[in-house]
């Protein structure tokens, strides 16, 4: 009788697939509104990066690298884009970068924003933690069941699946870099009357932006890995080229398709960190200039200048 | 002079429910107990002050006395669980959080001990930030903030990031955005405390120069003794959320009252706190152009300072002369210029240097009109500690 076979075996996949499909039927459309933005936003951002002649794009990469990160990024950028185009995967690349591009900005979108709520309320906090934890020690791609169930199979509900593993590190970077703000610093923000929006806005998030931007590169690399786990799911794009070479058993294909994935991930890794470091070394102003400091360096050398002359 | 800030009966209990410890507190429960029984905190024990405005209020206590914690109390970045804050009468500890807000902004203002500047903005912008968060708009608040930079002398560094300041220019910019709010009361949690020495000293010269023109209602927190009584006009000592000492600098190094506080009061030194017009024995002078009797000579009890029709001291009557004087002698013929004159307000220590052999002491005020005379023996025993007087009175008797 203790024999393992002889057990009643509680049901958990039945009920889970009644469930998970109820919620299919019974709740389409707001599985379709919420497909819906980043439909377009996908779209949108592929079509641009598709047509855009590729010489653009690479010096835009390269001009991008050179801004935010360093010279030896921005060459490192230029190589690697040259050879992603000389193997034949230009167009799988764009592909993927503008999955990854839209998980990115609809990441930023929710993930920062939960993170500052986290960040103020000690409750959120408890309630969320969890819920990063599951989501974070989930192996990747038992993200696809449900997103198949509920959005169905292509690039969008990739996406989607994108989008919910790259998500949690921006939370949790967000959430850290607010609540590691000094005390002190806090204090003298709500010493000379500032209300909890300005005390947000003039005080916590220019400090916890270094933070921030290092969960965003987190988020980008998160976001690189899953876009070539969806393939699984029928998301197009450089994870479709190794999944297809593995099934014809085309050593070369899969791994041509494995050189694209490391080259493009190790851009975005150096831009994204390039990003933080230029945050962490010189955070200047409000939270909107301190952004645009670390996106746009050189108006900061004008500033300097300035001041120097006044000095003189 | 009035109250500008008056705190009735403050209670501060750090726990779940800090009610039920503040009822216990208040039946006389000792800090211990309270902690042992309910796990509570008591931060501030009915603390109760009265700051008149335009002084510098010393707050001295060491850590953990409840000092910050009553600074804070002040402008509510902590909530006092029980009694009455009132700056100029107005009910700070009932007030609404719009109306809290407002005081912050305009009525209180508070310099940081580790200065608290966003790293992320120039001196300026920096200076300017209770201004912003008023709404200013940005050439006024710029204007203003220039105009104080100009005061802690920092103009020149307007453009700069703090970061390329030293911790002293750093807390002149911690000072200047105190200051561009026009608050009239400002509280100064351990202001100096992480300052170098020499520098330290510098910055309360500038301080004690800055309030004599702006006479701002300053609350300052210290751990130092010596700080207190070099800046302030009165001085609270806390231990363990209570005042237990409270008084002018002078009053409480005199008589210390209890042991803690004597423990601090040990190794002041006193020459340089007290001035001439404590140790001073007040005494009639004789007017210049009278005539004096031997009875008149012998009631001072020691030499006669002679002065003229507006009190200003014109000469000195030594006791030696007072000797075999025949009565009706006129006042003249007596009188040497063998004196010193100190004013009342100089400090002991500079006084000792004027001391000189067979030339009295006279004390006068900024007119130079005589006040009363000093004995060298007086500035001895005010200069002594109390331990420094056991002691030798023990060699004697060895």
């Amino acid at each position: 009788m203790f024999n393992v076979d002889n057990l009643y075996v509680i049901p958990l996949d039945q009920w889970i697939q009644v469930a998970v499909r109820w919620l299919a039927i019974h709740f389409r459309p707001v599985f379709q509104t919420i497909k819906w933005p980043i439909e377009s936003l996908l779209t949108t951002i592929e079509s641009t990066l598709q047509t855009a002649p590729f010489p653009l794009i690479a010096i835009a990469f390269v001009l991008l690298a050179w801004w935010v990160a360093s010279h030896r990024v921005a060459i490192f950028t230029f190589v690697s884009l040259i050879a992603i185009a000389f193997i034949g995967l230009w167009s799988e690349a764009m592909t993927t970068l503008s999955l990854i591009a839209t998980a990115i900005v609809v990441c930023v979108i929710i993930g920062i924003p939960i993170g500052i709520l986290c960040a103020r309320s000690d409750r959120t906090w408890t309630v969320t933690r969890p819920v990063l934890d599951v989501m974070q020690t989930t192996p990747s791609f038992v993200y696809l069941v449900p997103v198949v169930m509920l959005f169905g199979v292509g690039t969008v509900a990739g996406g989607i699946a994108v989008i919910v593993a790259a998500v949690p590190p921006l939370i949790r970077f967000t959430n850290l870099g607010i609540r590691m703000v000094d005390t002190e610093m806090v204090e003298a923000g709500r010493a000379f009357g500032a209300t909890e929006r300005q005390l947000l806005w003039e005080v916590q998030l220019p400090l916890a932006l270094p933070t921030i931007l290092g969960g965003l590169n987190q988020t980008v690399l998160m976001a690189m890995v899953m876009s070539v786990i969806v393939a699984m799911i029928g998301a197009e794009g450089l994870g479709l080229v190794v999944l297809q070479g593995l099934g014809r058993l085309d050593v070369g294909m899969a791994a041509i398709g494995g050189i694209g994935i490391v080259l493009l991930a190790m851009i975005l890794d150096r831009i994204t960190q390039g990003l933080a470091d230029r945050g962490k070394r010189a955070p200047r102003r409000g939270f909107r200039m301190a952004l645009s400091q670390s996106l746009f360096p050189w108006r900061n050398a004008k500033e300097s200048l300035e001041a120097k002359h006044q000095q003189s | 002079m009035t109250d500008r800030i008056r705190i009735e009966g403050i209670y501060k209990v750090f726990g779940r429910s800090p009610q039920q410890a503040v009822e216990l507190l208040k039946a006389g429960e000792t800090k211990e107990s309270v902690l042992a029984n309910t796990g509570h905190v008591a931060g501030l024990t009915d603390v109760s002050l009265a700051v008149p405005a335009g002084a510098i209020y010393m707050v001295m206590g060491l850590t953990g006395s409840g000092k910050s914690t009553l600074a804070r109390c002040i402008n509510r970045l902590i909530e006092p669980d029980a009694g009455r804050i009132l700056i100029d009468g107005e009910e700070i500890t009932s007030a609404s959080e719009a109306r809290m807000r407002e005081i912050r902004r305009t009525r209180i203002s508070m310099v940081f001990q580790h200065f608290a500047l966003l790293p992320n903005r120039t001196v300026a912008e920096n200076a300017e930030f209770g201004l912003k968060l008023r709404g200013i708009g940005a050439k006024e608040r710029r204007e203003k903030a220039m105009g104080i930079l100009d005061v802690v002398g920092l103009s020149a560094w307007a453009g700069h990031l703090p970061s390329a300041l030293s911790g002293g220019m750093r807390q002149r910019v911690g000072l200047a955005r105190a200051l561009a709010t026009d608050a009239d009361v400002l509280i100064m949690d351990e202001a100096f405390s992480a300052l170098d020495p020499l520098i330290r000293t510098e910055m309360q010269d500038e301080l004690l120069r800055l309030q004599k023109a702006l006479k701002k209602t300053i609350l300052f927190i210290t751990h130092d003794f010596q700080e207190a009584l070099k800046l302030g006009t009165r001085i609270a000592i806390m231990s363990d959320g209570k005042v237990v000492r409270e008084g002018t600098p002078e009053d409480i190094v005199q008589n210390p009252k209890n042991n803690y506080v004597a423990a601090f009061t040990r190794d002041v030194d006193r020459a340089r706190l007290f001035e001439a017009s404590s140790v001073m024995t007040p005494a009639e002078p004789l007017r210049y152009g009278t005539a004096v009797t031997a009875s008149i000579l012998s009631v001072g009890g020691g030499p006669m300072f002679v002065v003229d029709d507006g009190g200003r001291v014109v000469g000195v009557v030594r006791t030696d002369q007072m000797q075999d004087v025949k009565d009706d002698v006129p006042v003249q013929s007596l009188m040497t210029q063998d004196y010193e004159a100190v004013c009342s307000t100089t400090k002991l220590a500079e006084m000792a240097g004027a001391f000189h052999p067979d030339r009295p002491m006279a004390v006068v005020d900024k007119d130079r009109r005589f006040m009363g005379r000093v004995d060298p023996l007086q500035v001895l025993s005010r200069i002594g500690t109390p331990s420094a007087r056991s002691s030798h009175s023990k060699a004697a008797g060895y």
